[in-house]
């Protein structure tokens, strides 16, 4: 019984056709898992249909053995279509049944923000470090010495009347709210080797009353370079460059002459302030000249080989004119709405 | 400094279309602060009238008004506004008699304060113009009646056009003279100034009179004590001018200018002294020669002595006020103000003129100690010309003859006891190396020339004599400022000077830095207080008798520096409260102040560096400023959202903040429960770094945060950044991995309550040995189950070694000896 021992291709299509049917009718991945033992799996028809080519006679195995191998490949191959069909639906309503509105979710944390006088400060300490210059800082309740006598104000010149100065008790002891960052200046070249590039950040004070222009405490950053054939010419570029970066490539600066103790030549600073609000113009932004023979004698500094300059400028105002802040009381009330305005960058 | 443009243009060359809105461009060139513009704001038909008649008319008011017909415009011609010769005008006044010449505003006149004169309907007849008073022509103060052309010594034609005869159309520019350029408070110096702007030609007003001789006065200058030996006066010139007719009135022009000036008309006198002064820069005392005792002794004050001022005061003089006396005691004090014993009145007829030099320092004190800051003594205080007094009396003389009818008498005192004027070397390319613009030797010559200084060329550049004007001219480099200053510091180009290779920020700049970023990150808003507090806010969290204080505070009840910067914060909180913002996470980074004792203050001299041991002197007066950081948290961490409820802000807030700072550091804060000042005695800690105490954290105490209107729980907390900087590892070391497999174990022991769940935490990760990687706190039980007064504390424990895959067994021998360790310390129990 030759035909009945061989494997005949209707025997092999009937089984692929079943298992084929199975397949299909699975209409979900569950479904589908339960038809594998029984198309696939040990005791499915094409596993006896495989059990069987080994009893064959040597002449059919070939043949037999192709027709089983090629209807198991084909049921494979259904089954894996089948099976990556269905995962897929499955997961694309997963996904819809996990859709949020993701507007309307939770925050987990709040976010705050710096203050902007301190960021401004921060940034401008960042233009300077980069061309190699060091962060100093001083006191803030300083000597008179620090703050008027070693910068060449005379105890009974009027210059020293001009800045409205708060005194510590008992007044004996010379001690006051520093009136600006200079003192600081002293400090630094007492503390360092020359040459000195040195910018000083800091809070300094004067006996105003606050309004929106005015405040007793306010921050003013002060910059330093003492070094062999310093020049005005270099108080510009370095003046020219700091705008520059504050105020974009078309920024530009002006110098008229003036007066400070502590400089001579001495100078009021304007900047050319391209993005100013209602167009570009000048603004008044600081004070600068070349440090006062005086003031290096005072450091022990020997004003014949050593030369400096000096620059001054208002935190406040800067960030009023550059960020278009207009009262200043904005700057000190801390109302939480003020900062946030600035997050973490000016 | 106010610069009437007439006067200022009989000094120098004004350009054609000059304003003073140009003037002060000009000015900002060379150095000057524009302030503002001064004007009579007076237009229109303003003419010379005379009173033709008047009908004196009562009124049911009670007035008495007149009914003038007044000649405006010679006899057959039309008037200023185009109307008749001959107006009717009502006038309140009664000063005047028929005939007076009159300043009449005729209809479209605009007086001071955009008064637009019309003809109007008034007490019954059309008033067709106004008769002018001084006031109503911003001229005098004088409102009591019109204004007499007469009494002015003016007799002009009728029709006149009054703007120009009374000068109401010049205008003053207003610029700040800064404190070095005390010879600018003058039209003298500002028209110097001008030229040297503009290169219009200067003319010296000290040309405008001759020297007048005068001797026989009695003169001594007695300087016993001079202050900082200064020489107390360089010069000090006395003139005698006799036969005034103190019925005289100032003249109009000069009025005008003082008007303009900023300067009340006095009397003829005075007004002339005051004329000079601001024509010439010298301060001009007048005496009424016959009030005046035998002869002038200049000297310190004695101790006890008064003097009665000008303005009616008693003044209590001090030993350093320099005093004019006469053989009755003190008539003056020198350059400041002038006695009321010898004060010129409307009868003298004689007077003693004084142009005097002083030196500056002492008047300066003089002025601020008895706060009288006049004319005289601002311009004392910032140099007065030592060579200009003697031009400056015969100036005064030569007006008071002009005007007042006098004759100069011969009667008179000369001290001059001149320094040398300032010699200067100026080496050739100084002002081209400092300013960085070649300037040649011509121009050197030439700028320094302008300024009124002899230059001499010399070997290797100039020697400078400073002009005598100008006592702020010292040193080299004060020539070299006035060298760029005249040519344009536009000339000044631009180079970038290279500074030695940098470090960056320092370590402690960083940490500042990355601490402040990330309490910003984790949801933190930094402020910036005002550090000014009140004793007792310094006092709810340190001790304000160690306070610094203001001597000088803007209000009284903050006069003290904090000495912790949650008081500030408090403040700012309850700010922001005020104004519906209730959810609040506040930091701030800054100083705060402890005051030191030191001894007597010694301010080392600024002619060389300070040695050392006067530094170490210096620095140690001055009070303790550690920087600290702190935060405060009330209301809500997170509000209502969709599928949560609002989350309260707490201690843990603050405890969180204050590690990230730590973190930001590199150290692991420890923290021990404690009771600081000021917060909650069951809810605070301190915050340690190697045994040290860096700050504290924990809820402000109810009792504060209740008296300053603040929700009960309010987290705060506040690190010495000093403290914790010093203690901070210069660099980070790292210890290797480990990668093989752990083993966990949970560990729940039970401890007296009052035991901190920190130091059973300590205790078991000491007895573990290094085989513990990690261990945290994830229970605290307390309740049933468990022995009363105790709670049980449940730890998450990890064990891994280097080098061998652990067993349970070996973790649970390393855990076991934890809990010996944590049994010997705090009899702490398994919990079964």
């Amino acid at each position: 019984m030759s035909q009945s021992e061989g494997i005949s291709k209707a025997e092999v299509d009937k089984a692929v056709k079943t298992a084929l049917t199975d397949i299909s009718g699975a209409i979900s991945m569950a479904e589908l898992k339960k038809t594998k033992g029984a198309i696939l799996g040990d005791g499915s028809v094409l596993a006896a249909l495989s059990a069987k080519l080994g009893k064959l006679p040597a002449d059919q195995k070939a043949e037999a053995g192709k027709l089983v191998g090629s209807a198991r490949a084909k049921v494979s191959e259904a089954f894996e279509t089948r099976e990556a069909e269905l995962s897929e639906q499955e997961e694309t309503k997963l996904l819809e049944k996990e859709a949020i509105d993701i507007t309307a979710l939770p925050m987990v944390a709040r976010i705050g923000s710096r203050h902007p006088l301190s960021l401004l400060q921060e940034k401008i300490s960042d233009v300077f470090v980069g061309m190699g210059w060091e962060i100093a800082e001083g006191p803030e309740v300083e000597s008179e010495w620090f703050n008027f006598d070693a910068l060449n104000f005379d105890a009974d010149h009027p210059a020293r009347a001009m800045q409205d100065t708060f005194f510590v008790e008992p007044t004996e002891q010379k001690l006051v709210l520093r009136t600006h960052t200079s003192p600081v200046q002293v400090r630094s070249m007492l503390d360092r080797d020359v040459p000195i590039y040195v910018l000083c950040p800091g809070r300094v004070f004067r006996t105003d009353e606050l309004d929106a222009t005015h405040t007793p405490v306010f921050h003013q950053v002060e910059g330093l370079a003492i070094d062999k054939g310093l020049s005005m010419a270099d108080l510009r570029g370095t003046l020219e460059h700091f705008a520059r970066i504050m105020f974009g490539e078309e920024a530009k600066i002006r110098l008229r002459p003036s007066f400070f103790p502590f400089t001579e030549p001495s100078a009021e600073l304007d900047v050319w302030h391209p993005g100013a609000k209602g167009g570009a113009r000048w603004v008044e932004w600081g004070g600068c000249g070349m440090v006062n023979p005086n003031v290096l004698i005072a450091s022990g500094i020997d004003p014949e080989t050593y030369s400096g300059f000096a620059f001054g400028m208002g935190i406040e105002r800067t960030l009023m004119f550059r960020n278009e802040v207009t009262d200043m009381r904005d700057m000190v009330e801390g109302d939480v709405r003020f900062s946030k305005q600035f997050g973490m960058v000016l | 400094m106010r610069i009437p443009l007439s006067w200022l243009n009989e000094c120098v060359d004004l350009s054609p279309d000059a304003t003073p809105e140009s003037v002060m461009e000009d000015l900002v060139r060379v150095g000057f602060e524009e302030e503002a513009v001064h004007s009579f704001d007076v237009s229109g038909p303003l003419v010379v009238g005379q009173i033709v008649e008047f009908v004196a008319e009562p009124q049911a008011n009670g007035k008495t008004i007149r009914w003038c017909q007044v000649q405006v415009a010679p006899e057959g011609e039309t008037a200023a506004d185009g109307g008749q010769a001959v107006r009717g005008i009502v006038c309140g006044a009664s000063n005047f008699e028929v005939g007076d010449k009159v300043v009449v505003s005729l209809p479209g006149a605009v007086l001071p304060g955009n008064f637009v004169i019309s003809a109007r309907s008034t007490y019954g007849h059309i008033s067709d113009g106004m008769i002018a008073s001084g006031k109503e022509l911003n001229l005098s103060d004088d409102h009591d009646g019109i204004l007499r052309l007469g009494l002015l010594g003016l007799d002009p034609k009728v029709g006149t056009d009054a703007i120009e005869l009374l000068g109401l159309s010049d205008s003053a520019a207003e610029i700040n003279v800064l404190p070095d350029r005390g010879y600018c408070l003058s039209i003298r110096g500002i028209a110097r100034e001008y030229s040297h702007a503009t290169g219009n030609d200067y003319r010296d007003p000290t040309g405008n009179a001759h020297p007048v001789h005068g001797e026989g006065f009695g003169l001594t200058i007695k300087d016993d004590a001079p202050i900082r030996g200064r020489k107390t006066s360089q010069s000090f010139v006395l003139r005698t001018v006799t036969g005034i007719d103190p019925t005289k009135p100032t003249p109009s022009w000069m009025r005008s200018r003082l008007t303009l000036a900023g300067m009340r008309s006095i009397s003829l006198a005075v007004d002339i002294t005051n004329y000079v002064m601001l024509e010439l820069g010298q301060p001009v005392h007048a005496y009424d020669l016959d009030k005046i005792t035998g002869s002038f002794t200049i000297r310190r004050a004695a101790k006890g002595e008064s003097l009665k001022t000008l303005d009616g005061q008693v003044r209590n003089l001090h030993e350093e006020d320099l005093l004019i006396t006469d053989e009755s005691g003190p008539i003056g004090m020198a350059g400041v103000m002038g006695g009321a014993s010898t004060e010129v009145s409307d009868t003298t007829t004689s007077v003693l003129i004084e142009a005097a030099h002083f030196d500056a320092v002492s008047i300066a004190r003089s002025a601020r100690r008895h706060k009288l800051f006049s004319e005289a003594s601002k311009r004392y205080e910032r140099g007065v010309d030592p060579r200009v007094g003697e031009i400056a009396a015969a100036r005064v003389i030569q007006l008071l003859e002009v005007h007042a009818g006098g004759a100069a008498g011969t009667v008179g005192a000369t001290y001059q006891n001149f320094d040398p004027a300032t010699e200067i070397f100026l080496p050739g390319e100084f002002a081209s190396s400092l300013v960085g613009v070649n300037y040649s030797s011509e121009e050197i010559s030439k700028v320094l020339g302008e300024i009124g200084a002899e230059v001499s060329s010399v070997e290797g550049g100039f020697m400078v004599l400073a002009p005598s004007w100008r006592p702020d001219l010292t040193h080299k480099t004060d020539l070299a400022e006035e060298i760029a200053r005249l040519t344009g510091y536009d000339r000044i180009p631009s180079r970038l000077p290279v500074a030695p290779p940098g470090a960056g920020l320092t370590r402690q700049q960083n940490f500042k830095k990355i601490a402040m970023n990330s309490l910003a990150a984790s949801g933190c808003t930094e402020v910036l207080s005002y550090p000014f507090v009140s004793a007792s806010s310094n006092d709810l969290f340190a001790n304000s008798s160690k306070a610094v204080s203001l001597a000088n505070p803007i209000q009284e009840e903050a006069g003290q520096l904090r000495m912790s910067l949650i008081p500030g914060l408090m403040e700012t909180a309850r700010r922001n409260l005020s104004r519906g913002l209730t959810d609040l996470a506040l930091v701030e980074h800054g100083a705060v102040f402890e005051a030191v004792s030191t001894n007597s203050v010694l301010f080392p001299a600024t002619t060389a560096r300070p040695t050392p041991d006067e530094l170490a002197n210096l620095n140690a007066g001055i009070p303790k400023q550690p920087k600290h950081l702190a935060g405060l948290f009330l209301g809500a961490r997170l509000g209502a959202q969709p599928g949560s409820k609002a989350v309260a802000f707490g201690v843990e807030d603050a405890l969180h903040a204050a590690r990230l700072v730590g973190q930001a550091v590199g150290v692991e804060l420890e923290i021990r429960q404690s009771k600081p000042k000021g917060l909650h005695p069951g809810r605070s800690a301190d915050l340690l770094v190697n045994g040290e105490v860096v700050g504290l954290v924990g809820e402000l105490n109810p009792t504060v945060s209740k008296s300053n209107d603040l929700p009960r729980t309010v987290g705060v907390f506040e690190i010495n950044l000093d403290l914790l900087f010093s203690a901070a590892p210069t660099a980070v070391m790292a210890t290797p991995i480990g990668t093989l497999p752990a083993a966990t174990q949970d560990l729940s022991l039970v401890v007296g309550m009052d035991i901190a769940a920190a130091d059973v935490l300590l205790a078991v990760r000491q007895g573990a040995g290094e085989l513990l990687e990690e261990i945290s706190l994830t229970d605290d039980y307390r309740g049933a189950n468990i022995p009363d007064g105790t709670k049980s504390l449940t730890f998450a424990l990890r064990f891994r070694a280097m080098s061998r895959t652990l067993t349970q067994a070996e973790a649970s021998d390393a855990r076991d000896a934890g809990v010996e360790l944590a049994r010997q310390r705090f009899n702490a129990q398994i919990r079964s």
